[in-house]
């Protein structure tokens, strides 16, 4: 055993250092970096454009006194629903022809016009784009009615702040869950999707039979894995200390104004690393065993595309967890080895037992071994061409 | 004195034993019930032709691939991986990391066999400076010349000092001089107490290095044993040469004696020389020259492996 670890050690250190050394390596920690760097572009176009297209205004031609009316009721909504949602009102002095007024206004993009207001408060007329039962219709109809009341003084209503209720904690907690989750499922395919061709550089060097000489080939399998493991893990490490001080930057409160998990920040995110490793190493023994078969990069590459598939699909399975871990899809998804570590990130944001991942820690555990050893076993037997070769009918005909 | 690792434990066996080996790649049996057993520090050959079986056999031996049928002992292990840090392994097809540096490619071979990394380096630069690539120490595997590349895997193979070397082919793409540097390191690992064990399909160089050999031909063992036991298997040829074409000589020289030049060729007669001789010179065969030559490993390999396995050979060391 020792001599297996110790062999492992070796090919692992290896891997490590020519995977962290390398000037690829620089690309790898900035790589998240582009998606945020392509939203804040992208943000910044798409809220310019929704500034400048979005939002058409009311275009009111009643007299002056009545638009102060519907203006101050238009603002009452506001204060209601906030700004952005309540109308817009633009006001336009009657004009003696109306209908001209109106074809011109409607025809106006400076400002956009949806619809145009005229009459009176009591007996408005709307014409434009809209129809009866419209948000905007209704909007316009409540307006029109509190500017016809006169304005009555706000009744007393006290207030008690509490820092949570019991509806708002359970959603808080499904939406980290959710993003737990989320975070996993997203760095686990980048990351893991690596380890598919992790055996292309020793076939392609011919390195492989040195090697496979010398240490076992479980060793190899390990070696490799644990060292994909580590170097993301310290790309993580970067992100998420990167993350943080972003959080605490720009975010009002810092990471303590997130809803905080069921189990805590500490031990969540504890976990959430845990069963990132743990998630890492199911799927990337998976894929290593799958990409061991392969002997060339285009091989791995027409590989590529099922496996991230497969891994959407556990996703999908996964996320059954969230809001109901304790129900049989949700029991489900944390028995099965691969969805497991998923399922219980989402467990760990909404229930605060610890047990239960001590026990999906081992059961994990058991089968990252497992494939390890049966992949191992495999690329002896058909890379290596090792054992027998005829098919077990034949043998047993023989 | 034999090469003895501290935590091995003591083991006076053969180095490598290996009976009634088989291995089958679907329909096809690349070998088929090998036995052989190579003494501790001796430098051993195993000769034969592209596809003989030689690759396979080593590869088995060291635990790369199991065997159909048959077993193996390597250094007294039933399982050649316990042996590993003993062993010492360079492949036909030769490979290293490219962007590793020549020095941490020899030391990382050695850390695969239990050899601290440190040591490994310290080990790396010495062997590199005794072969003359000291100042390459530093510098990428990729840089390095084909030539240089296979020293330096070649001297991966022994940083660790193994108990047991397996080289592979280890004379295909070497120069002239490489193959006499090569040589001279085999033998001198075998003084230093190391086991060599090596195939190829050059005979010249089994012949030079080697104490015993195993001949495999399609898969079998056609001939193991020592060289001059290999030899043993012919008669000495006679190479005579006559003032006289004809005469009462004629009837002392075997029917199958053949003419090269102006010499007759023959396997010497059961009787021995004197006999002969005096048959020649009684008979006035006018003796101008006669020398009896032992038979070379080549010609043994003839004998024993059949015209077909030699005529392989000899194209591949013609092509070599």
């Amino acid at each position: 055993m020792m001599r297996l670890l110790r062999s492992a050690f070796v090919i692992g250190r290896r891997d490590f250092t020519a995977t962290v050394l390398s000037k690829t390596f620089i690309f790898f920690l900035l790589g998240p970096l582009f998606p945020l760097l392509l939203g804040g572009v992208f943000g910044t176009i798409g809220a310019r454009v929704a500034i400048e297209a979005d939002r058409p205004a009311i275009a009111v031609t009643l007299q002056p006194n009545e638009f102060a009316q519907i203006s101050a009721a238009r603002q009452r909504l506001a204060d209601a629903i906030g700004e952005k949602r309540a109308v817009q009102l633009k006001y336009f002095a009657p004009e003696a022809d109306l209908a001209a007024q109106q074809k011109r206004l409607l025809a106006s993009s400076s400002p956009p016009i949806q619809a145009v207001l005229s009459g009176r408060v009591g007996d408005a007329h709307l014409a434009g784009d809209v129809s009866p039962g419209d948000p905007t219709v209704s909007q316009l109809q409540l307006i029109l009615r509190s500017a016809l009341v006169p304005e009555m003084p706000v009744p007393q209503l006290d207030v008690t702040s509490t820092p949570k209720s019991s509806g708002s904690t359970a959603k808080d907690r499904a939406l980290t869950a959710q993003l737990g989750q989320m975070i996993l499922f997203f760095i686990t395919i980048l990351l893991s999707g690596m380890v598919l061709s992790q055996l292309i550089e020793e076939k392609s060097n011919k390195i492989i039979e040195v090697i496979a000489a010398a240490v076992p080939i479980d060793a190899l399998f390990i070696g490799k894995l644990f060292a994909m493991l580590a170097a993301s893990v310290l790309g993580i490490l970067v992100w998420v200390s990167a993350g943080a001080l972003l959080v605490n930057v720009f975010a009002a409160g810092g990471i303590a104004g997130l809803p905080p998990p069921a189990l805590g920040w500490p031990a969540f995110m504890a976990l959430a690393m845990l069963y990132f490793a743990m998630n890492y190493l199911l799927l990337g023994a998976a894929f290593l065993t799958i990409g061991a078969q392969a002997a060339t990069v285009r091989e791995v590459q027409t590989l590529s595309m099922p496996i991230t598939f497969a891994q959407v699909l556990i996703f999908g399975l996964a996320t059954v967890a969230v809001g109901a871990p304790d129900s049989a899809e949700g029991l489900a998804a944390a028995i099965f080895p691969l969805s497991s570590p998923m399922a219980m990130v989402a467990r760990a944001a909404e229930r605060p037992e610890v047990w239960p991942h001590v026990a999906a820690l081992l059961w994990q555990t058991l089968w990252v071994a497992l494939i390890l050893h049966w992949g191992a076993k495999l690329f002896r037997k058909t890379v290596l061409k090792s054992g027998p070769q005829r098919k077990w009918w034949r043998r047993a005909r023989a | 004195m034999l090469r003895q690792a501290q935590h091995e434990r003591i083991y006076d066996g053969p180095a490598v034993e290996a009976i009634d080996l088989v291995k089958d790649f679907g329909e096809t049996r690349a070998v088929d019930g090998v036995s052989l057993a190579v003494p501790a520090g001796s430098i051993y050959g195993l000769l034969g032709p592209n596809g003989a079986g030689k690759t396979t056999t080593l590869r088995i031996l060291l635990g790369i691939i199991d065997p159909s049928a048959g077993s193996r002992r390597v250094l007294g292990y039933d399982r050649p991986i316990e042996a590993a840090h003993s062993v010492g392994y360079l492949p036909e097809e030769r490979g290293l990391y490219p962007a590793m540096t020549a020095r941490d490619g020899i030391a990382f071979v050695g850390a695969l066999r239990g050899l601290p990394l440190a040591e490994g380096r310290r080990r790396a630069d010495q062997l590199l400076a005794q072969h003359g690539l000291g100042e390459w120490a530093k510098k990428p595997i990729r840089t390095l010349s084909k030539g240089m590349a296979q020293t330096v895997q070649l001297l991966s193979t022994m940083v660790h000092h193994p108990r047991l070397i397996v080289l592979d082919e280890p004379f295909s793409g070497l120069d002239a001089i490489n193959q006499a540097r090569l040589e001279e390191l085999i033998r001198n690992e075998a003084k230093a107490g190391a086991t060599i064990i090596f195939s190829t399909h050059v005979i010249a160089h089994a012949e030079r290095l080697c104490e015993r050999i195993a001949i495999i031909a399609q898969g079998k063992v056609a001939f193991e044993g020592a060289v001059d036991e290999a030899r043993g298997r012919l008669r000495p040829i006679v190479r005579l040469r006559t003032r006289n074409e004809d005469g009462p000589w004629r009837s002392s020289i075997p029917a199958s004696a053949r003419r090269e030049g102006a010499e007759w060729v023959f396997e010497l007669p059961k009787g021995g020389p004197e006999p002969l001789l005096k048959a020649l010179i009684d008979g006035g065969a006018g003796i101008e020259t006669l020398a009896i030559e032992r038979p070379g490993l080549h010609d043994a390999f003839v004998a024993i492996a059949g015209d077909a396995a030699a005529a392989a050979m000899g194209a591949v060391e013609q092509a070599a």
